[in-house]
């Protein structure tokens, strides 16, 4: 008997006899916390964002390339990955040179490259996370991994959603997702917190509106 | 090499040489409160923490009722997106399925995400005998690795070691296993978490094969969730070309929308954030990006006999979240180690003796390990009523009765003067010679006692279904009586 069979016998066996726990759940959860309006709702993501360690800027479309400009001569880096699907416009004012991400690269290629510029596909200001799908202006998910410093391109108030149940629902469970609240951190030894273990020491949100 | 739990002593004589470890008590006692405190705070931002609550127990009672049709959904939905599954009934099939799959690949090492599933099928001294290395990844899980010791938390694995330690470790063992630790390497944990990432780093950029567990299935859409912090996760489900997930039967959930409650209450919980650093959800295979081979081994391994009682089965809700083992005095006192299992804690004094039967002492003893306080029950994010379990896995352990091993019905003999017996009389015993231990149960017990449910779970409840439990005092009397010098001070 293959092990499919074996274990799907054994669970019809097991519930033989059990009651039935009907769908769909009642769901008398909250859809979101409190009634913020948008301004309120970006503003609450800031706040939370920075709670976790993360920089948050905020600035108007025109201030953006200057912002985004500044940010990375500030860590002096000297090259940025940037994914194919990113608005050249974002770089304007940057010095440091563009990376791609080709297919053949190695990580170790990703290793060498100081920073990376990012959009993302949604923000939750409840938890104070951003949330990347994969889309043409986030590219693949190793890009915002392995450089030490991530700069992330959030457009208010259009991408922000104040909870968990909002920003599930406008995600696509096809395209593999990347929630990220805060830089990496840890807090293994004797629980004292410590940032950037694997992933990016540096997380910098731009909040553009 | 990381030490395996067989041939423990049974719970009483673990718990005995951890209570008698100053250092380690200190350790885990500093380690519980800090997260007990800052847990209550995060739950407490959230007004509908009961409704949440309460709709993962249903979600997750609806799931396992019907495990069976999403099982076979998951399946299909993981093999429509480039996936392939494997189906392992013990942890003999599921380590045979993960060796050949890393086989199949030519490679003889594989990078590891933090797994409970893995470490309960001693996946890591499997890959060995088969030649292969398996490194992990996760920073305490690395640090039990070196150490060759063994997790002592779900959550926190190297939660019984404090910094110099862990430092000791790095400048003895790290070489062994890759690129040495840095000269000089001092006990601040900044420090160690860099030498940490040099020396993982190394193994993330040449890794060929990732594995990893996952925290949920989603059958509606086949899609995994692991959730992580320190970006270790991402590393390993990203950078290699393949992919080979062991994830027990029991973390399936039916839709994508069902995660908006446990992405709300794991993070909560676990680390008490309002979000864990980060979350990676995959369906199959994408082109382009990440692995282009995934591999999904769903495991049983007692599951399914867990799943068979009536009573027990509310144990395959678990999150895995260790809120439990935050909150409980047992636990304090007696550390991980002392449980025997991957699955320490008041958790699993409910789970291992039912995945792995309660044919050997220490499983005999896990049902005795507690002091029936219902700390645990009040903060489970799922509503486990562990107190319920234990009482009824000691019945079971004492008077015998039907239960089901591998799929087979069979009527277990009371343990008439044998090991259960025996065990719980040193578990009775255990306690009752530790003031401090029962006190400390007992303060917890006052401090909570808004809380308690008014009827007693297992066999009390048809007593208690026409009377009240009695109310806990709000101090305990041993308190009572040193604060006021035996009532002579008067105190109330
Ligand atoms: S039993 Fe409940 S509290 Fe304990 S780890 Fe599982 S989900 Fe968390």
């Amino acid at each position: 008997m293959s092990g499919r069979e074996r274990i799907l016998g054994r669970v019809r066996r097991a519930l033989a006899d059990a009651p039935d726990v009907p769908a769909p759940v009642e769901r008398t959860y909250l859809r979101a916390h409190g009634d913020l309006d948008a301004e309120g709702t970006v503003d609450l993501l800031a706040e939370h964002l920075a709670d976790y360690r993360a920089l948050v800027h905020r600035c108007t479309p025109d201030e953006l390339p200057s912002v985004v400009g500044r940010l990375l001569a500030a860590r002096s880096s000297r090259s940025v990955l940037v994914p194919p699907g990113l608005d050249p416009r974002w770089l304007a004012e940057a010095d440091a040179r563009r990376v791609e991400d080709l297919a053949r690269d190695t990580p170790y290629e990703l290793d060498r490259v100081d920073s990376v510029v990012t959009a993302c596909a949604v923000a939750i200001a409840e938890t104070g996370t951003i949330v990347l799908d994969g889309g043409p202006d986030q590219g693949r998910r190793r890009i915002t991994l392995v450089p030490d410093h991530h700069v992330c391109v959030v457009r208010v108030p259009g991408q922000v959603v104040s909870s968990v149940p909002q920003a599930l629902e406008r995600l696509d469970p096809a395209r593999p997702l990347t929630w990220i609240s805060g830089p990496s951190a840890t807090s293994d030894i004797e629980l004292d917190r410590v940032e950037g273990v694997h992933g990016p020491r540096t997380l910098e949100v731009i909040l553009v509106g | 090499m990381s030490g395996t739990f067989v041939g423990m002593p049974a719970f009483p004589e673990a718990a005995r040489a951890a209570v008698a470890d100053a250092r380690l008590r200190g350790n885990l006692r500093h380690a519980t409160h800090t997260i007990r405190a800052k847990r209550a705070r995060a739950v407490a931002e959230v007004s509908d923490w009961a409704e949440l609550r309460e709709a993962g127990k249903r979600i997750k009672d609806h799931t396992l009722r019907h495990l069976d049709r999403y099982l076979v959904q998951l399946e299909e939905k993981v093999t429509a997106a480039g996936g392939t599954v494997h189906w392992a009934a013990d942890a003999e099939d599921a380590n045979r399925i993960v060796v050949e799959l890393v086989r199949a690949t030519g490679e003889s090492e594989v990078v590891k995400v933090k797994s409970m599933a893995t470490q309960e099928i001693g996946l890591n001294e499997a890959l060995e005998a088969a030649g292969i290395r398996a490194y992990e990844t996760d920073l305490a899980e690395l640090i039990v690795q070196l150490g060759d010791d063994r997790p002592s938390h779900i959550l926190v694995p190297a939660i019984h070691r404090n910094r110099g330690e862990i430092r000791d470790v790095f400048r003895e063992r790290m070489s062994d296993w890759g690129r040495p630790a840095p000269e000089g390497l001092t006990d601040s944990p900044a420090e160690l978490a860099e030498a940490a990432r040099l020396h993982l780093r190394e193994k993330f950029l040449r890794a060929k094969v990732g594995v990893s567990g996952a925290n949920f299935m989603v059958a509606e859409t086949g899609t995994l969730v692991v959730v992580e912090s320190e970006g270790n996760g991402r590393m390993c489900l990203t950078l290699p070309e393949t992919l080979i997930s062991v994830v027990g039967i029991e973390k399936t959930v039916p839709t994508w929308r069902d995660l908006e409650v446990f992405l709300q209450t794991l993070p909560r919980s676990s680390t008490a954030e309002r979000m864990n650093p980060y979350t990676s959800t995959w369906t199959g295979t994408t082109d382009g990006d990440g692995p282009t081979a995934f591999h999904l081994v769903l495991l049983d391994n007692g599951r399914t006999d867990t799943l068979a009682d009536e009573v027990g089965r509310q144990a395959l809700r678990c999150i895995r979240c260790s809120a439990c083992l935050n909150v409980c005095p047992v636990y304090e006192r007696a550390g991980g180690h002392a449980y025997g299992s991957v699955y320490p804690g008041p958790i699993g004094a409910i789970l291992s003796p039912q995945l792995r039967g309660t044919a050997s002492e220490i499983d005999a003893s896990l049902p005795y390990a507690s002091s029936l306080c219902g700390a645990c029950y009040e903060v489970c994010p799922v509503a486990i009523d562990i107190p319920e379990v234990l009482v009824h896995l000691r019945e079971r352990v004492v008077e015998g009765g039907p239960m089901v091993r591998e799929g087979n019905k069979v009527v277990l003999k009371p343990a008439k003067g044998h090991a259960a017996e025996r065990a719980a009389m040193r578990a009775a015993r255990w306690a009752f010679s530790r003031p401090g231990a029962l006190r400390t149960g007992q303060r917890l017990a006052s401090r909570t006692r808004r809380l308690h449910p008014r009827t007693l779970p297992g066999p009390g409840k048809a007593w208690t279904a026409t009377r009240a439990l009695p109310a806990v005092p709000p101090e305990p009397f041993r308190d009572w009586w040193r604060r006021t010098g035996g009532g002579k001070e008067g105190g109330k």
